[in-house]
C-alpha cells in the first residue's frame, strides 16, 4: 500500500561506528513521503545511532543513505539540515546558555513553509510568554515541546523524533501525541523512535524493529496492533 | 584631600587609574582567551605571542610602509586575526579530536617559535613607537596628571570589550556561538557551519590580541618578550574569572589591574604576586572561578 508512494529516505546496508565500536551492522529501511515510521527495539539496538548516522553526527559510516535522491554520506554535516531534515534528539538538546526565544529561533530556516510563531504557540500553548526563561529551566515536557517547535519553525519536512515521550507525565505524553497527529496531517514525514507502544501506534503507518544494529522485522500499523505477541517477542517484554 | 589608611586619596585614585590601564590589557587578552577556551576548548598559550606580533606589525607598518597609528589600529588586528585564522585552519583544527593537552603544547610551541623568530630578526631590545600626535599631552584630573594616551587605552579597550560582550550575549551570531559551545554537533545538525565558525572565532580573538598589541606599542617597548611577560598574568585572570566566562574575564581583568595598582601603593614588594595570591584563594573557595559555572 504505502510502497506506491514516493520514496524519501532510503537506507541500504548502512554501517556506522562510534570510534572503534561498530554499532550499525547493515541497516536497511525506507520511508515514503508523508509517512510516520517508527523504529522499535531494545536499548542499544541502534535506534538513536540510526538517526545520528542519517544526520551525519556519526561520521564514520559506510553503505547507502539517500534522502530525495541526495547522497547523505557525501553531504557535509552542516548541509544535511538544508535537505529538509530536522532532528529532535533524545536528550532534547535545549541550550542552557540561551533563553526560550533564542532556543526557538536558533536553527536557521531551511525551507519555506515552516510554522510561524502563532502556529507554534497554538500547537504548544505552554511555550507562549516564556521567551525570557532560560531554556533548561522549562519542565521536561516543555523542553520536549521546545525541541520540536524549533525544528518545525525551520520548515524541515522530514523530522527525526527520538523518544519524545521519555520520562514525561501521561498528560504531557497525550499533548505530544496530539501534536504528532497534527504534524502528520500537515504532510510531514516522520521517523519516530519510541518505547511507548501505545504512543507509537497512535499515529504511525509502519514499524521497523531493530536488534544489534540491524532491522529484523517490519510491520504495518494494523499488523502490529493485531499481533502484539510478535512485537513483544522482539522487545522481550 | 583626606587620607585612607595613611595614603592620600589622590595617590590612591592615581594608582586605581594606573591599575585600570594594566587591567585594560588584561581584559582584552583574557576576553579572547576565555572565548577561545569556551568555544574551541583550546588553552591558547600563543595569545601573548599574538599580542607581541600585533605590536611588532604596528611598528613594521610604520617603519616600512609609513602607516601611522590610526590606520594601524584597523589594519593590524585584521592582519593578526587573519594569521590566527590560518593557524587554526592549518594546525589547530587537526587537534580538536585529541586530548586538550596537544593543542596546549602546540600553542605553547608556536609562542616559543614566534618569540624566537622575532628575537632573531629584531633582537631582544625594544623598538620605540611614538605616541600618536593627537593623543600626546596630559589631562589634569585634580588628583593626578593622566597622559591622554593612557586614558585613550582605557576607553578603547572598554569599548571593544563591551562590544564583544554585546555581540556574544545579545545577537543571533552570539547565540550560535553560545549554543556551539554547549553542543557543537547538534548546532551543526541544525545546518550551521560550525568549523567555519570556529575559524572565525579564533581569528577574531587573535585579532583582539593584535588590537591590544597596537594599543600597547606606544606605552611599552615593542619587544619579543612582551607577550610572555603578560600571558602568565592573563592566564591567572582567566582562571580567577572562570574559564569560558566572557563577562567574567572582562570584569576580572579590570579589577585585578586595580588590585595590582593598589598593592603597589600599600605594599609594593607584593605587587607582582598579588594576582597569583588572589588566584590561589579563588581556586580554594570557588574552583570554577568567580563567574564560572560549576560543572
Amino acid at each position: 500500500m504505502t510502497d506506491s508512494r514516493e520514496r524519501r529516505l532510503e537506507l541500504k546496508g548502512l554501517h556506522s561506528w562510534y570510534g572503534e565500536s561498530h554499532v550499525l551492522h547493515g541497516t536497511t529501511l525506507h520511508v515514503n513521503r508523508g509517512e510516520v515510521v517508527t523504529i522499535l527495539g531494545r536499548n542499544g539496538a541502534g535506534k538513536t545511532t540510526t538517526m545520528r548516522t542519517i544526520m551525519g553526527i556519526v561520521r564514520k559510516r559506510k553503505g547507502e543513505a539517500r534522502l530525495d535522491g541526495h547522497d547523505l554520506i557525501a553531504t557535509p554535516p552542516h548541509k544535511v539540515a538544508r535537505l529538509g531534515l530536522g532532528y529532535v534528539p533524545e536528550e532534547r538538546g535545549i541550550f542552557s546558555s540561551l533563553n526560550v526565544a533564542e532556543n526557538l529561533t536558533l536553527p536557521p530556516v531551511v525551507k519555506s513553509g515552516g510554522m510561524g510563531l502563532d502556529d507554534i504557540y497554538e500547537l504548544f500553548p505552554n511555550l507562549e510568554g516564556r521567551d525570557k526563561t532560560v531554556g533548561t529551566r522549562l519542565s521536561g515536557g516543555e523542553q520536549q515541546m521546545l525541541a520540536m517547535a524549533r525544528i518545525l519553525r525551520t520548515g524541515a519536512d522530514f523530522i527525526l523524533l527520538d523518544e519524545p515521550t521519555e520520562g514525561l507525565a501521561p498528560v504531557i505524553v497525550d499533548e505530544i501525541a496530539k501534536a504528532l497527529v497534527k504534524l502528520k496531517a500537515l504532510g510531514l514525514t516522520i521517523i519516530l523512535v519510541e518505547q511507548n507502544l501505545k504512543f507509537a501506534t497512535a499515529s504511525a503507518d509502519r514499524h521497523y524493529v531493530m536488534d544489534q544494529g540491524q532491522v529484523v522485522d517490519e510491520f504495518t500499523n494494523e499488523r502490529l496492533v493485531s499481533d502484539m505477541a510478535r512485537i513483544n517477542a522482539h522487545l522481550g517484554v | 584631600m583626606p587620607d585612607i589608611f595613611g595614603m592620600p586619596v589622590a595617590v590612591l585614585l592615581g594608582q586605581v587609574l594606573l591599575g585600570l590601564i594594566n587591567g585594560s590589557f588584561y581584559a582584552l587578552l583574557s576576553l579572547g582567551l576565555a572565548i577561545i577556551f569556551g568555544m574551541l576548548n583550546v588553552i591558547n598559550f600563543a595569545h601573548g605571542a599574538f599580542y607581541m606580533f600585533g605590536a611588532f606589525v604596528t611598528w613594521m607598518v610604520m617603519s616600512w610602509l609609513g602607516l601611522s597609528y590610526w590606520p594601524a589600529l584597523v589594519v593590524v588586528p585584521i592582519v593578526v586575526g587573519a594569521f590566527g585564522a590560518a593557524i587554526e585552519r592549518l594546525f589547530l583544527k587537526r587537534l580538536y579530536q585529541v586530548d586538550h593537552l596537544y593543542s596546549l603544547l602546540f600553542t605553547f610551541g608556536l609562542a616559543l617559535v614566534m618569540e624566537g623568530l622575532f628575537r632573531h630578526v629584531f633582537g631582544s631590545a625594544g623598538k620605540p613607537y611614538p605616541v600618536p600626535q593627537e593623543l600626546t599631552g596630559v589631562l589634569k584630573l585634580g588628583f593626578m596628571f593622566l597622559p591622554v594616551y593612557r586614558g585613550w587605552v582605557i576607553i578603547a579597550a572598554l569599548l571593544v570589550c563591551v562590544a564583544t560582550w554585546l555581540v556574544i550575549e545579545k545577537t543571533r551570531l552570539g547565540a550560535y556561538l553560545r549554543a556551539a559551545t554547549e553542543n557543537p554537533s547538534l548546532v551543526q545538525a541544525f545546518g550551521i557551519n560550525v568549523p567555519l565558525m570556529l575559524t572565525i572565532t579564533y581569528g577574531f580573538c587573535v585579532g583582539l590580541a593584535g588590537f591590544a598589541g597596537v594599543l600597547a606599542a606606544p606605552i611599552y617597548q615593542v619587544s619579543p618578550g612582551m607577550g610572555s611577560n603578560l600571558i602568565i598574568i592573563v592566564f591567572a585572570v582567566v582562571v580567577i574569572g572562570g574559564m569560558g566566562s566572557i563577562g567574567g574575564a572582562i570584569l576580572t581583568g579590570l579589577s585585578l589591574g586595580v588590585i595590582e595598582g593598589l598593592t603597589k601603593t600599600f605594599y609594593p614588594s607584593a605587587s607582582s604576586i598579588v594576582i597569583f595570591i588572589v588566584m590561589v584563594i579563588v581556586l580554594m573557595l570557588r574552583p570554577a572561578g568567580l563567574f564560572g559555572r560549576e560543572a
